[in-house]
């Protein structure tokens, strides 16, 4: 045997492997990014970047910054104030809104931004018959479906007649999917206008590598100052723990939904932690046609049982806040104030069992796996049932994959479930109880109020709220909907999600938006 | 030879079909469909009727199979509602991304294994055999994604000698040392599992050979061990390393999807798993489709090198 010479020769071949992947990784990991160069940690690849197409807050980070709408939310706020158009006039039964456009603003390949751009984008979306309708599907069109016609009446002025008054419409242009694209563009690619974007925004597309990066400039010529910025490169990691790693790295320099256990990473001088408190509202939807639910004193008890503070501090690591009612207080101007949130009283919540002389309901919950906004569904979802199972209820979870999950809930939870997780984001104070709260809104009549809940009140408030044109009336009526719909308690009103991002200190000047979307215009690169 | 190779070829056709029953099925059953995936919380029955009807979803089960098929056939794999682009295009450059990855640490578990458990039999209960053993123990039992998380914390986060994620660098790179440091820690957590298997089955192996007579027959010849070790024995070892080799690749080809998620590797297992999640069917079925044909004429090939190097193996 010749025992020595095979060791000799094993230790030149480790030696010389190890040699080999020293001299590769003393090279730079990452070549340094330039100043004025701002890499951004998305959280996937965009689908596409046409904004009529796309239905995800991760593609409208991107989007926001390379289209305008005609309207867009005034920073730090929901309220929406002018952009692409410079002002505009509502009609007295509010059914016509004429909107002045901002005069010499062109599209980033050089075409005018006017009133027929205007309308080529609304008739793409809403007219089947459009010549372009084929680059869709358009899933959020319905978004503008109170819109009869648009209307071209000079170069810088075009009217919307709607079927009927529709106090959103403001607040819906202001979104994705009401920005406005180049129609020559949209002409030139056809259906792969997503791939090739063409806007008026701040910055404008250079290139998008397949799972690597899309990457834009600054447009010097932008109507509302140029940015600050040379470019920005957006890079899709999927992967949460990839992303914090990456960050810590120094392989991007802003990364926006940190999850909650990583914050602390985050804590030195190096690292600046944003959060915002945005439109969102996670909820459990009760089943009040069936069951323990369809008596209110049980559905308040759930309320009373529930411990949201433990919820929001300890699972969510503080990125979220007590919920109080059906409305996120982001909507500064329809949120009432004076509500306050069911406080965590078991022994109160087993009284209000006693006195509806239900003894140990059974309860089936609905949890979801993952899915958009739904925070950290399991673990709340376990701590929730435990709460519930310390007043008495006696709560069997069933967990579902998200898109399946939709497939269950959506349709209704009667003869399923008891109750069932769910999370909205809107853009809009009349949306969500809009469509999940109303009686007409009962999934077998295509809406979402997924546990039955019915008060003809409600229903006469929001179907006011929705003609009215007035904000201060419309504020008004959504307050009054919130203290009656608090009580009757549809939902366990739970958290309202806190929205947060890390930058390194080589970033200035950012800040989250109420609206989650991400506004790079005034962010400066050291 | 050739009527072998032409015989294997013939008999994947009716597999690739299943496989195509398979996947298809598989897609057409599971809850949830596009329309909600797209619309999530505002998936109307309406707003996903009308979407249904834009992505051609409204037909038939069956005349949507046969559509497919005969799109396929043609080499049109259809286009990726989710990416805007067809899928044949995304599913090619993905793939190749894959094969980079899956290619590389392929070599290395192969080589390492195969050289890790030569040297194991050859010393068996030695000090080397115990060391190998041990090893291989460690390597089998740690989680690809697990391993893959530590080397970035250790090697990318605490020492910045390689890149976290990615195939490239973003700004500027692109060449090939560019890719070699991007690929060094993906591929070595991808091959580790992967050596430790080899290197057992080919320690085994060996152990079986080298009880052979023409081994003691060599030795009495006064055959140098080294040439009886590395020649004779591993020569004939080989015949039964080869097969577990096609099926370890198999396994770094799946295993493949955990560490390109870890490791942001633009590769076709996670094209795939976010595609599921989307329900994007057809880029679901095409990349499925494209990996089991893939698979498939990988295995007719270790079979007929096999059968190049086994003359016992009639043809």
């Amino acid at each position: 045997m010749h025992l020595k010479y095979w060791t000799r020769r094993a230790v030149f071949a480790a030696t010389g492997a190890v040699l080999a992947l020293g001299q590769l990784g003393s090279a730079p990991a990452e070549a340094q990014t330039p100043p004025g160069v701002l890499v951004v940690g998305q959280i996937a690849e965009p689908k596409a970047l046409d904004p009529a197409a796309v239905t995800a807050v991760n593609d409208f980070r991107i989007l926001m910054n390379v289209y305008d709408g005609l309207v867009r939310y005034k920073s730090g706020t929901l309220e929406v104030e002018p952009a692409l158009a410079t002002g505009w006039e509502i009609s007295e039964d509010g059914t016509v809104y004429t909107f002045d456009l901002r005069d010499g603003v062109k599209f980033h390949d050089g075409s005018d931004f006017d009133a027929d751009a205007v309308v080529f984008n609304f008739e793409r979306m809403l007219n089947e018959d459009h010549p372009f309708h084929d680059t869709g599907p358009f899933p959020l069109a319905f978004f503008f479906s109170a819109v009869d016609s648009v209307e071209a009446v000079d170069a810088q002025t075009v009217k919307f007649t709607l079927n009927e008054p529709y106090a959103p419409f403001l607040s819906n242009l202001a979104y994705p999917t009401g920005l406005i694209v180049s129609p020559d563009a949209v002409a030139q690619h056809g259906a792969d206008f997503g791939r090739n974007p063409v806007g008026t925004g701040p910055f404008h597309f250079v290139e998008w590598r397949s799972n690597e990066a899309v990457v834009v400039e600054k447009n010097a010529d932008y109507w509302d100052g140029a940015p600050a910025l040379e470019a920005v490169i957006f890079r899709p990691i999927t992967d949460a723990n990839t992303r914090v790693a990456e960050m810590l790295a120094g392989g991007i320099d802003l990364m926006v939904e940190v999850p909650p256990v990583a914050l602390s990473e985050f804590q030195s001088d190096a690292y600046n932690v944003v959060e915002q408190a945005g439109p969102h509202v996670w909820f459990l939807i009760l089943n009040a046609k069936e069951g323990p639910f369809a008596d209110k004193l049980v559905r308040q008890a759930a309320n009373y049982a529930v411990d949201k503070a433990a919820l929001v501090n300890d699972v969510l690591e503080g990125t979220a806040a007590v919920a109080a009612g059906p409305t996120p207080p982001a909507f500064a101007w329809a949120y009432n104030d004076a509500l306050e949130p069911y406080p965590h009283d078991p022994g109160k919540a087993r009284a209000l069992l006693a006195e509806a002389g239900v003894e140990s309901p059974e309860v089936t919950f609905y949890v979801t796996e993952g899915g958009s906004g739904m925070l950290d569904p399991v673990a709340m979802g376990t701590a929730i049932q435990a709460d519930l199972q310390e007043v008495g209820f006696d709560v069997s979870i069933e967990t579902y994959e998200w898109n399946t999950f939709l497939g269950e809930v959506n349709p209704g939870l009667e003869g399923k479930a008891d109750m069932a997780e769910m999370a909205w984001m809107t853009n809009d104070p009349d949306t969500l109880p809009y469509l999940t709260l109303r009686t007409d809104a009962w999934p077998d009549k295509g809406g979402f109020n997924s546990g039955y809940y019915s008060n003809p009140e409600v229903d006469a408030l929001l179907e006011k709220a929705r003609v009215a044109t007035s904000q201060e009336e419309r504020a008004d009526l959504y307050k009054k909907m919130q203290v009656i719909v608090q009580d009757d308690a549809p939902w366990v009103f739970v958290a309202n999600w806190k929205q947060n991002a890390v930058t390194s200190d080589a970033v200035e000047n950012f800040q989250l938006e109420p609206s989650f979307f991400l506004l790079l215009d005034d962010v400066v690169k050291n | 030879m050739g009527g072998y190779i032409l015989k294997r070829l013939v008999s994947a056709v009716p597999v690739l079909l299943g496989i195509t029953v398979i996947v298809f099925l598989i897609m057409a059953l599971i809850p949830g469909d596009p329309a909600t995936a797209i619309l999530g919380s505002y998936a109307t029955p309406e707003n996903v009727e009308k979407i249904n009807r834009d992505l051609g979803l409204d037909k038939p089960a069956v005349a949507r199979y046969f559509i497919w098929l005969g799109n396929m056939l043609t080499g049109d794999f259809g286009r990726s509602f989710s990416l805007n682009r067809p899928v044949l295009d995304e599913v090619l450059e993905r793939f190749g991304a894959t094969l980079v990855l899956a290619g590389t640490s392929f070599v290395i578990c192969s080589v390492l294994g195969i050289v890790a458990g030569a040297v194991s039999a050859a010393r068996q209960y030695g000090l080397a055999d115990k060391a190998i053993t041990f090893a291989v123990l460690i390597g089998i039992s740690i989680p690809s994604f697990f391993l893959g998380m530590m080397m970035i914390l250790a090697f990318a986060v605490e020492r910045r000698w390689f890149p976290v994620s990615g195939m490239y660098a973003i700004y500027g790179g692109g060449d090939l040392p560019d890719l070699a440091r991007h690929l060094a820690m993906p591929a070595v957590a991808l091959a580790v599992v992967a050596t430790g298997v080899i290197a057992r089955l080919a320690r085994s192996a060996m152990l079986e050979v080298l009880r052979l007579d023409f081994i003691r027959t060599a030795r009495a010849k006064g055959v140098p061990e080294r040439r009886v070790i590395w020649h004779h024995a591993l020569k004939a070892a080989m015949v039964s390393i080869i097969p577990v080799l096609g099926i370890q690749a198999g396994f770094v080809l799946s295993g493949a999807v955990y560490i390109e998620i870890v490791f942001q590797w633009p590769g076709i297992g996670r094209m795939l798993v976010t595609a599921i999640l989307q329900r994007d069917i057809l880029l679901v079925q095409g990349g499925v489709v494209f990996v089991a044909a893939c698979y498939v004429l990988f295995n007719i090939a270790v079979d007929v090198v096999q059968s190049l190097l086994d003359p016992r193996i009639k043809t």
